[in-house]
C-alpha cells in the first residue's frame, strides 16, 4: 500500500472547489451548494403546498396530493431526474439546461418528503390553537397562515435541516446528466490523472462528510433546544 | 405540440422486454444480497455502538456518522475505483476475475445501508425495557448471552417494519449502480431508450416496476403491523 498522494488534491483544489469559475461556469463544491440551496428553498414551498393539500378535507386537494406523494416516494431519485430529462423539453418545447433539469428533479423529489415533515409539524400544533383562532373570527386560511404555520414551522426546523443534508448528498446524482458539481468534477479529475482514484474519492467523501456532519450536528442541537423549551 | 409516436410493443415483447426483465432481476439480486449483508453488519455495529468499551463505541460512532453523511454515489465510486488500495492483493485479483462492478455495488450498498439499519436496530433495542436486561443478568446470563437470548429476539421483531422499509430504500438506491455499469433496471431502461429512442415507454415500464415494489412493501409493513406488532406490544 503506497502513501496517500496529497499532490493530486493540492494541484486540483481550486477546480474541486469552484470548477472553472470565474472564467467559466461555476462548478465543483460551489455548484453542489448552489444546487442544494436553490432546490431546498423551492422544495420547501413545494412541500408546504403538498403538505397543506394533504391535510385538507377537500377531496380534490387531498387525493391528488396523496397520489403525487406516493408516486414520487416509490421512485428512485435517479428515475425522477431521468423523467425531468424527458418531460421538461416536451413541456417547454425547447431544450432545458441540465442544471435546470437537476433542480427540478431534486425539487419535486424532495417536496414529497418535505410534505410529510410539514404534515407532522402542523399536526403537532395543539388542536385548541385552531379552535381558538376560528373562535376569534379568523377565516380558516388566516388561522392557518397566522396562527398554526408559525408555530408548526418552528417544530419542523430540525427536520428541514436533516432534509438539507439529504439534499446535499442527493446533488451528487446531478453527475448523471453531466452537471459539473463536486462528484462530476471528481470523476473528471480521476479520468485525467488516472492513477489516484483512492485519493480523489477519499477527499471528496471527506468534503461531503464535513459539510453534512456540520448540519447534522446543528439539527441535533436544534432538536435538543426545542425539546428543552417544551419541557420548561 | 408533441409529435411523439407511442409504441408500447417495444417494452412489452421481444428483445427489449427481456432486457428490462433481466434488469429487474439484477435489481432484486442486488437488493436481496445487500439487505442480508447489511442487516448482519448493522446488527454488529448496533451492538458495538452500545458497548461500554470506549474504543469500540467510538469506532462504531465514527462509522455511523461517516457513512450516513457521505453520498452513496461517492461511496460507490470509492469502492469501484479506489478500493484496490486498501483491499489485500488476493481479494483484488479475485474481484477482478469475477463481476467486479456487481461486487463493488454490493459492498457500497451494504456499508451505506448498514449504517441506517444499525440505528434502526439500536432504537429497537433501546425500546426494550431496561429491567429485561437486569432480570436476564441477575438470572445468570452473560451480557452477550442476555443480548442473544432475551433482548435481541424482542428488539428484532420491533425492527422488522423499518427493516422492510430499508429494503425498499435499497431497491431504489441500487439504481445508482448503473453509474458503474451494473445492468440493473434503470440501466436497462436507459439502454432500451438509447437503442430505440422510446424513452417514454422504457421509463414508464421501469417506473411501474418500482411503484409495484414500493406498494408491495408498504402493504407488507402494514400487514406486519396488524398481525404481529400488536401481539408484541400487547
Amino acid at each position: 500500500m503506497s502513501a496517500f498522494e496529497f499532490s493530486v488534491i493540492a494541484n486540483n483544489i481550486v477546480y474541486f472547489m469552484i470548477g472553472r469559475y470565474p472564467k467559466g461556469p461555476l462548478g465543483g463544491l460551489g455548484l453542489t451548494i448552489y444546487l442544494a440551496v436553490v432546490s431546498c428553498i423551492l422544495s420547501f414551498f413545494g412541500g408546504l403546498i403538498l403538505g397543506l393539500m394533504n391535510i385538507s378535507n377537500r377531496w380534490y386537494l387531498k387525493y391528488p396530493s396523496q397520489l403525487i406523494i406516493h408516486l414520487i416516494r416509490g421512485l428512485p431519485l435517479l428515475m425522477v431526474i431521468f423523467w425531468m430529462y424527458f418531460l421538461l423539453p416536451a413541456v417547454f418545447g425547447k431544450t432545458v439546461p441540465e442544471t435546470m433539469t437537476v433542480i427540478m428533479g431534486l425539487t419535486i423529489f424532495t417536496s414529497a418528503y418535505m410534505s410529510q415533515i410539514v404534515k407532522a409539524g402542523i399536526q403537532g400544533v395543539p388542536k385548541g390553537q385552531m379552535e381558538a383562532a376560528l373562535a376569534t373570527g379568523l377565516k380558516p386560511w388566516q388561522a392557518m397562515l397566522y396562527i398554526i404555520l408559525p408555530q408548526g414551522l418552528r417544530n419542523m426546523i430540525p427536520s428541514f435541516v436533516n432534509q438539507f443534508v439529504s439534499m446535499i448528498k442527493d446533488t451528487s446524482l446531478a453527475f448523471i446528466v453531466g452537471v459539473s458539481e463536486l462528484t462530476h468534477v471528481a470523476t473528471q479529475i480521476n479520468n485525467r490523472t488516472m492513477a489516484y482514484p483512492f485519493e480523489i474519492f477519499t477527499f471528496v467523501a471527506v468534503v461531503y462528510f464535513m459539510i453534512c456532519y456540520a448540519f447534522t450536528t446543528f439539527s441535533r442541537y436544534l432538536e435538543k433546544k426545542s425539546t428543552w423549551k417544551k419541557t420548561i | 405540440m408533441l409529435k411523439y409516436q407511442f409504441d408500447w410493443s417495444v417494452v412489452t415483447s421481444g428483445k427489449y422486454f427481456y432486457w428490462l426483465v433481466s434488469g429487474v432481476k439484477v435489481t432484486l439480486q442486488l437488493s436481496f444480497i445487500s439487505i442480508i449483508l447489511s442487516f448482519l453488519l448493522g446488527l454488529l455495529i448496533a451492538i458495538m455502538r452500545m458497548s461500554n468499551f470506549k474504543p469500540i463505541r467510538w469506532f462504531s460512532i465514527g462509522y455511523l456518522e461517516f457513512f450516513r453523511n457521505t453520498p452513496l454515489l461517492v461511496q460507490i465510486f470509492f469502492w469501484y475505483f479506489g478500493s484496490y488500495k486498501i483491499l489485500p492483493e488476493g481479494i483484488n485479483s479475485w474481484l477482478n476475475e469475477h463481476n467486479f462492478e456487481f461486487a463493488s455495488a454490493v459492498i457500497a450498498l451494504t456499508i451505506y445501508t448498514s449504517a441506517f439499519i444499525a440505528e434502526d436496530i439500536r432504537s429497537g433495542i433501546l425500546s426494550i425495557p431496561k429491567e429485561q436486561m437486569e432480570a436476564a443478568r441477575s438470572s445468570g446470563f452473560s451480557y452477550l448471552g442476555s443480548m442473544r437470548y432475551i433482548i435481541l429476539p424482542q428488539a428484532i421483531r420491533l425492527t422488522v417494519p423499518p427493516l422492510i422499509g430499508q429494503f425498499l430504500n435499497l431497491a431504489k438506491n441500487s439504481s445508482l449502480a448503473m453509474t458503474i455499469g451494473v445492468a440493473e433496471l434503470t440501466y436497462q431502461a436507459r439502454q432500451v431508450e438509447s437503442y430505440t429512442f422510446k424513452g417514454f415507454e422504457a421509463f414508464t415500464a421501469a417506473t411501474i416496476v418500482y411503484l409495484f415494489l414500493s406498494l408491495l412493501i408498504t402493504w407488507l409493513v402494514s400487514e406486519y403491523d396488524k398481525r404481529f406488532l400488536k401481539i408484541i406490544k400487547g
